[in-house]
């Protein structure tokens, strides 16, 4: 890990160690993310670096990936459950560029995923590593502005703020209208902000097999959630935790169960729902499943209308 | 009669006390610097007791109630607090989680500005509610129906317990922060001018409630106050304070009636000439 990238492609970036960070760097950030694996859900703060490109663009996701990943990593990028927004194209090839890793779009073939708001859709495994880019990693924060307050709220276990958040929201609305970053409790003891990942995927957090590491750049904190972790929304008795249904499957890939985006076809109102995550709907296409834009396949017309049906 | 006087009666009689005191101060003195917040101040407070501490602007009431309701640490001296289970604590021996879970369960702290102390940017009745579920409970309708209880018992209209404390008038908001204190059926409850910014009428309109509510709970109080108006209305017995130190200490109506310290006297005259 500490050999300077030798590719061709990096020849003019001679003077970047592996990963574009320096080796006290990266164990500082190391440190940092075994304390936070040691301590799930807690937010350890760190000497977060400059990166060359602005906040907002996932500099703590990138120092994080830059701290765990070696030579022999597949990196997979994804911003909203897509490999190809800018977000994550260009994140995917600063590492090419950096470490002369490989980088795929498929899921099971990554050992790090670096994520913006999404979890994908195909069960991550043993071995493998999702990397959050966190925007503002205090749940509390809303409610109380004081940064020393809320570490005391932390060290005490004071959470009732949370359920005022949320009593809030029934007041106002009738139930809880909390979509995304919807605060999990970890392993019985540490509230924790997932990132603006929808509710959707808080479920997936729980017991996953995989390692999942939070990066925020701007607000200098790592947290983590190591593998076979308990993870519970917080919610009321009366006012139980869901997350969101859609009444139709993708129209790409007649998926149902998974989170769909919203897609304006026309000025007319046309509109149709299809996967977020894009990889989990072009590997179902090309295992012949088809929605309703793109007609059934023969192949796979059974199981998309028996789909179909049991959504009706 | 009030209850410490009640206990030296019993004493007289050399009959043993047959309770504690809820609160006990002793020597709690506060320096700012070269500065006298509060100097060697002792008394003890009994179950169900309302106590005033009167004194001009600086002279130390406010600190005085700081450093015994542990928002602000003395310089020294003690302030110990029978908790619920009858077992004695020193309150600044205490470990930092249980003292913040006794300031939001068995104690209340009303201050003079109600800003000071609701959330008002939630509603009403998230204010109320706030301190139930800190304490664990979970159903949203129970603690709506509790909220909406308790804006009754403070004379507040049901239909407001959705909106919000900055729509609300001075009395109300006032009358808000009481419930919030008041909903988890605290035993002692501070207050630190709580008409202080109020319109006279509305002034005298929260003093009727609060008298009304600490004799049905039953509560202790300790309540600063400029006013010696308030204190004749509210408590059972008053300390007098003078640059930081008590100058004298009685039941309420024997200070006011009978002022001996030349400062008291001059202090009550001073009201009745208004
Ligand atoms: N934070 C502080 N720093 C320095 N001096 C203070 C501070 N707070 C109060 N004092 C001083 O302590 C004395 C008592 O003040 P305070 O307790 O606020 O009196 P009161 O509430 O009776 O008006 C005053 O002389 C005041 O100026
Ligand atoms: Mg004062």
């Amino acid at each position: 890990m500490n050999a300077l990238a030798q590719d061709e492609g990096s020849q003019n970036l001679a003077t970047y160690n592996f990963a574009y960070l320096d080796e006290q760097t990266k164990r500082m950030i190391r440190r940092a993310i075994l304390k936070g694996i040691a301590v799930p859900g807690y937010q350890v703060p760190f000497a977060s670096r400059e990166m060359p490109m602005p906040y907002g663009w996932g500099t703590g996701g990138v120092q994080v990936t830059a701290a765990i990943i070696g030579p022999d990593d597949v990196l997979k990028v994804i911003d909203q459950g897509a490999d190809d927004t800018t977000n994550a194209v260009s994140i995917r090839a600063f590492f090419a560029k950096t470490a002369g890793v490989a980088t795929t779009t498929a899921t099971p073939d990554a050992t790090i995923i670096q994520t913006r708001h999404r979890i994908p859709e195909t069960p991550l495994t043993q071995g493998q590593v999702l990397v959050y880019q966190v925007p503002i990693p205090e749940p509390l924060r809303f409610l109380e502005p004081r940064e020393t307050e809320t570490r005391k709220m932390h060290a005490l276990e004071e959470y009732g703020l949370m359920h005022v958040k949320l009593y809030e929201d029934i007041a106002r609305n009738g139930h809880i209208a909390t979509t995304y970053a919807y605060p999990v409790k970890v392993e019985g003891r540490y509230v924790m902000d997932p990132s603006p990942t929808p509710k959707f995927d808080n479920p997936k957090m729980h017991q996953s097999e995989a390692l999942q590491l939070f990066g925020a750049g701007r607000e200098k904190r790592i947290y983590a959630i190591p593998p076979h972790t308990e993870v519970v929304s917080l919610d009321f008795e009366d006012h139980p935790f869901e997350i969101q249904h859609f009444d139709q499957p993708c129209a790409m890939c007649g998926a149902v169960e998974v989170y769909l985006d919203e897609v304006v076809l026309d000025d007319k109102g046309g509109r149709m729902f299809v996967c977020s995550d894009t990889h989990h709907c072009e590997s179902r296409q090309a295992d012949g499943h088809r929605g309703a834009l793109l007609g059934e396949s023969p192949g796979a017309g059974d199981d998309a209308g028996a789909e179909k049906e049991a959504i009706r | 009669m009030s209850h410490s006087d009640t206990l030296e009666a019993l004493a007289a009689a050399g009959i043993a006390a047959p309770v504690k005191p809820l609160l006990s101060v002793e020597g709690l003195t506060r320096v700012y610097g070269k500065r006298i917040g509060c100097a060697d101040v002792s008394f003890d407070l009994w179950p169900g007791e309302v106590l005033a501490i009167v004194g001009e602007s600086g002279s130390g009431k406010t600190t005085l109630l700081n450093c015994i309701s542990s928002r602000l640490t003395p310089t020294c001296g003690t302030v110990h607090y029978r908790m619920r289970d009858g077992a004695t604590a020193d309150i600044y021996k205490m470990a930092e989680a249980e003292r913040r879970y006794l300031m939001r369960t068995d104690w209340g702290f009303v201050h003079q500005n109600p800003i000071d102390g609701l959330r008002m940017t939630v509603s009403a009745g998230a204010n109320v509610g706030e301190r139930l579920m800190a304490v664990g409970n979970r159903h949203y309708g129970n603690i709506r129906n509790t909220a909406i209880e308790w804006l009754s018992r403070v004379e507040i209209d049901e239909d407001r317990v959705d909106d919000q404390p900055r729509t609300f008038s001075g009395g109300m908001r006032q009358r808000l922060q009481i419930a919030r204190n008041l909903v988890t059926e605290p035993r002692l409850v501070f207050m630190d001018e709580p008409t202080g910014g109020l319109d006279v009428s509305v002034q005298a309109r929260l003093l009727d409630l609060l008298r009304g509510l600490v004799s049905d709970l039953g509560l202790a109080v300790i309540v600063v106050t400029h006013d010696l108006a308030v204190a004749r209305l509210l408590s059972d017995r008053m300390i007098v304070m003078k640059e930081g130190r008590v100058i004298e200490a009685g039941l309420t109506d024997r200070v006011l009636d009978d002022p001996r310290a030349p400062y008291t006297q001059l202090l009550v005259s001073s009201i009745l000439q208004v």
